[in-house]
């Protein structure tokens, strides 16, 4: 075994990653201005940037499940028990220590368990939730005529509010734990030129070597 | 429908409170100009149709294929109305049994729904209460010869008065059909006699100030009833109506109030809150004045993403809320507060009046009349805001009230954001004290014009005035009058403003917006559950607290390591 960077986030994955952040800032902006949080935006300018904001996450989450399916990434998502206990303690008393992260990247399994649950519980429960009740908000006008539909919006706006807290709650844990690494710049890096360290087995060292050696330094 | 009016009452107590405001203003900057009721000064209150200064509208509807003048029907000579009108009938010989059906010789209704029986021969108003009774003075508007009580012969068809709406030097005029108190008869002194031959060759059909000369003079003066029809839309300019700009479109009444056989589109009784038919085709919908019968129901542009979201607005929101932003914009005022209680006082045995509330257009207004009482006045008023489906019931005399319950609306209105033919309309809202029967808890008709010693109208005398006009009507009266409060809601829809002086999206999208006091339906960027709210913002400010401090023990915890 042998500690190497390896390219570990393909171009797709991180202009997926930081157009997705560029949106649901937007979103987050522009949303809680609706809300009526501040008023930087008249509701006439917010409502179209939300809207256009929302339309292009949309777009790119269709690329990114696509891009997750074909390539086998969806993997690193599949939620594990092994290590989860450790790593959950080393939050919450080990990182006070001194001690080292008890998990080591794997080349098929880029994410510790607690990351890997966090990112799932993002991508199968928040997202979905307020991407189903966005939808329903925008297109109102297709159901309006139905009985009971102001009552029904009422509950669509307080759904798609209170993802959007925890959305937020999530991108300040999110961030937070980015100053947790060796450094801030060293924990993003790997996001942007797509590099991290990661252990690699003989195989997949001569593998990478050989058929991808510009994945590999 | 109870939310709703909750919430138009809030509105329209802001609104008597800025009248308030704006009559103290205007006490302000005009003397006491207090003028016995006889004085020939300019007097824009009462003297409608009596104006002769107002030359009249262009018509972009007289495109006519006849020249009257070349009739020989019309070369007279004539000396009355009902000649001309024969005349009239002579060649146009379905118009009289057309015109009879019509409301403006009726001046009866029933209300297809409720089955109520409306119209100005029955209802009271909260203006000068009733024209039942008081036909001498009222009937000045009804479009016939010589209605002063209930001997009117409404089966002769000379007695309908064609001129009054297709007169076209705008030199006609009418005068009360009996005789009033002489404090009011001096009104209608001194008018140039009405030339009949050149009136009758000038016939075309009805410009602005034909139509206008009675519904922009609603209520006893100019504007004092809609708030949205008053005689700054003989000339209007585009700001103040998109449609019946004179340098523009310039549309007569009829353009949108399209007839047939003598019958108008457009009934403030039974009216279409929401309509879904659209433009039509060629041959189909020559019955309704809305909006969408010229504009379609997806009006807005739908080349942005606002454009299409204002589409998805028409089914909920009348036109008219967004894109009427003000009433009595023309430099006319609207009266919004009459109150009946302090009429009658007189100087020297004489009515007068106090003319302190000066409106936009430099004329003075009259805050109080010994005939009528006290009043307040509007301009560039926000209107009140309610869901409404059409349909208007009012309480007639017939009505058992509640002064318990006061105000008493004199028209209410159902609507509610769950019923899907309501929209929101926006409303001007009268505030009136008007006298009641205080023994049968009904309204009474009041005998106000008459030249006898009964007529409130030169008595001052409301205890006389109203058993003569109980008695006139056959209405039991308990002989024992108070006073009410009463409102009436008036349904906004004329000055359309242009497009680029609509509302916007944040007018009523907003915490305290113009829909601040309409409840019952949930409204983005006005709405929000406290409980989310509240859970969210603990959430983030815990989810902060707990990074920070995770962030802070990290800190302090190397610190210790490192000393170590």
């Amino acid at each position: 075994m042998s500690l190497r960077r390896v390219m570990l986030y393909s171009r797709f994955e991180r202009f997926w990653h930081w157009t997705q952040m560029l949106l649901i800032l937007v979103l987050l902006v522009t949303g809680f201005g609706l809300h009526g949080f501040h008023d930087l935006l008249d509701f006439r300018r917010a409502v179209t940037l939300h809207t256009a904001a929302a339309l292009g996450l949309v777009l790119l989450w269709v690329f990114a499940i696509f891009w997750h399916l074909t390539t086998g990434n969806w993997r690193h998502y599949v939620p594990t028990g092994s290590g989860l206990w450790q790593v959950a303690r080393f939050y919450a008393w080990g990182i006070f220590r001194g001690e080292r992260h008890p998990y080591r990247k794997a080349y098929w399994r880029k994410h510790n368990p607690l990351q890997a649950l966090s990112y799932l519980a993002l991508k199968l429960v928040l997202f979905p939730l307020i991407w189903a009740s966005g939808l329903a908000y925008l297109f109102y006008a297709l159901w309006s005529g139905m009985p009971g539909a102001g009552g029904l919006l009422e509950g669509v706006a307080l759904v798609h509010t209170a993802t959007a807290f925890a959305i937020l709650a999530f991108i300040i844990i999110h961030v937070y734990l980015l100053t947790t690494g060796e450094s801030f710049v060293e924990h993003l890096k790997p996001m942007l030129n797509g590099f991290d360290k990661v252990e690699l087995t003989p195989e997949e060292e001569a593998y990478l070597e050989k058929d991808e050696p510009g994945h590999i330094r | 429908m109870a939310d709703g009016h909750t919430a138009i009452r809030r509105v329209a107590r802001g609104l008597g409170t800025a009248a308030m405001l704006a009559l103290s203003a205007a006490t302000q900057a005009v003397p006491d100009t207090d003028s016995p009721v006889h004085a020939p000064a300019a007097d824009v209150d009462m003297n409608f149709r009596l104006q002769s200064t107002t030359p009249t509208s262009r018509t972009p509807l007289s495109d006519s294929t006849a020249d009257h003048s070349l009739y020989e029907a019309l070369q007279g000579p004539f000396g009355s109305g009902p000649e001309v009108t024969k005349a009239c009938l002579s060649c146009h010989t379905e118009a009289g049994e057309h015109f009879m059906k019509s409301i403006h010789w009726t001046w009866e209704y029933t209300h297809p729904e409720t089955g109520q029986k409306l119209g100005k021969k029955t209802l009271i108003n909260t203006f000068c209460t009733n024209a039942r009774g008081n036909e001498g003075m009222c009937a000045q508007c009804h479009a016939g010869y010589g209605w002063k009580d209930d001997s009117f012969d409404f089966t002769n068809q000379s007695a309908i008065d064609c001129l009054v709406c297709h007169d076209r030097t705008g030199t006609y005029y009418k005068t009360p059909t009996s005789e009033g108190s002489q404090a009011c008869n001096v009104m209608f002194e001194d008018k140039a006699p009405i030339e009949w031959v050149r009136v009758a060759q000038s016939v075309g059909l009805p410009g602005r100030e034909n139509c206008g000369s009675c519904h922009f003079y609603g209520g006893g003066g100019d504007g004092v009833k809609h708030g949205d029809l008053d005689s700054s839309l003989v000339h209007a300019h585009r700001a103040l109506d998109v449609h019946m700009d004179e340098d523009g479109l310039n549309f007569a009444c009829t353009e949108c109030h399209v007839s047939r056989r003598h019958q108008w589109a457009g009934s403030r009784y039974h009216v279409i809150a929401r309509d879904t038919g659209g433009t039509g085709m060629p041959g189909q919908r020559r019955d309704v004045a809305t909006c969408e019968s010229c504009h379609g129901d997806a009006p807005h542009p739908a080349d942005s993403l606002a454009g299409i979201k204002l589409n998805h607005h028409v089914d909920r929101v009348a036109c008219q809320t967004c894109h009427i932003p003000r009433i009595a914009r023309g430099g006319v005022a609207t009266m919004v507060d009459w109150d009946w209680r302090t009429a009658g006082k007189t100087r020297d045995g004489e009515g007068y009046k106090e003319k302190n509330y000066t409106q936009g257009n430099g004329e003075h207004r009259a805050t109080y009349k010994s005939i009528k009482g006290s009043f307040r006045y509007a301009e560039n008023e926000v209107p009140g805001y309610a869901w409404f489906s059409g349909q208007m019931r009012y309480t007639t005399i017939e009505t058992q009230l509640d002064p318990e319950q006061a105000p008493v609306e004199i028209n209410s209105f159902s609507g509610s954001p769950d019923d899907l033919a309501s929209r929101i309309w926006p409303f001007k809202i009268m505030h009136t004290v008007q006298p009641y029967d205080k023994g049968n808890n009904t309204l009474v008709y009041m005998h106000l014009w008459g030249d006898d010693d009964t007529s409130y109208w030169g008595n001052y005398d409301f205890a006389k005035a109203i058993e003569t006009g109980m008695a006139k009507n056959g209405i039991p009266y308990s002989g024992e009058y108070g006073f009410v409060e009463t409102r009436s809601y008036w349904p906004i829809t004329h000055m359309v403003a242009p497009a680029d002086q609509a509302l916007d999206c944040g007018d009523c999208h907003a915490r305290d917006g113009r829909l601040a006091g309409l409840t019952g339906f949930y409204l983005p960027g006005r709405d929000a559950n406290a409980w989310i709210d509240g859970l969210g913002l603990l959430l983030l400010t815990g989810t902060l607290g707990g990074v920070a401090g995770h962030g802070i023990l990290r800190a302090v915890a190397r610190r210790r390591r490192k000393t170590q």
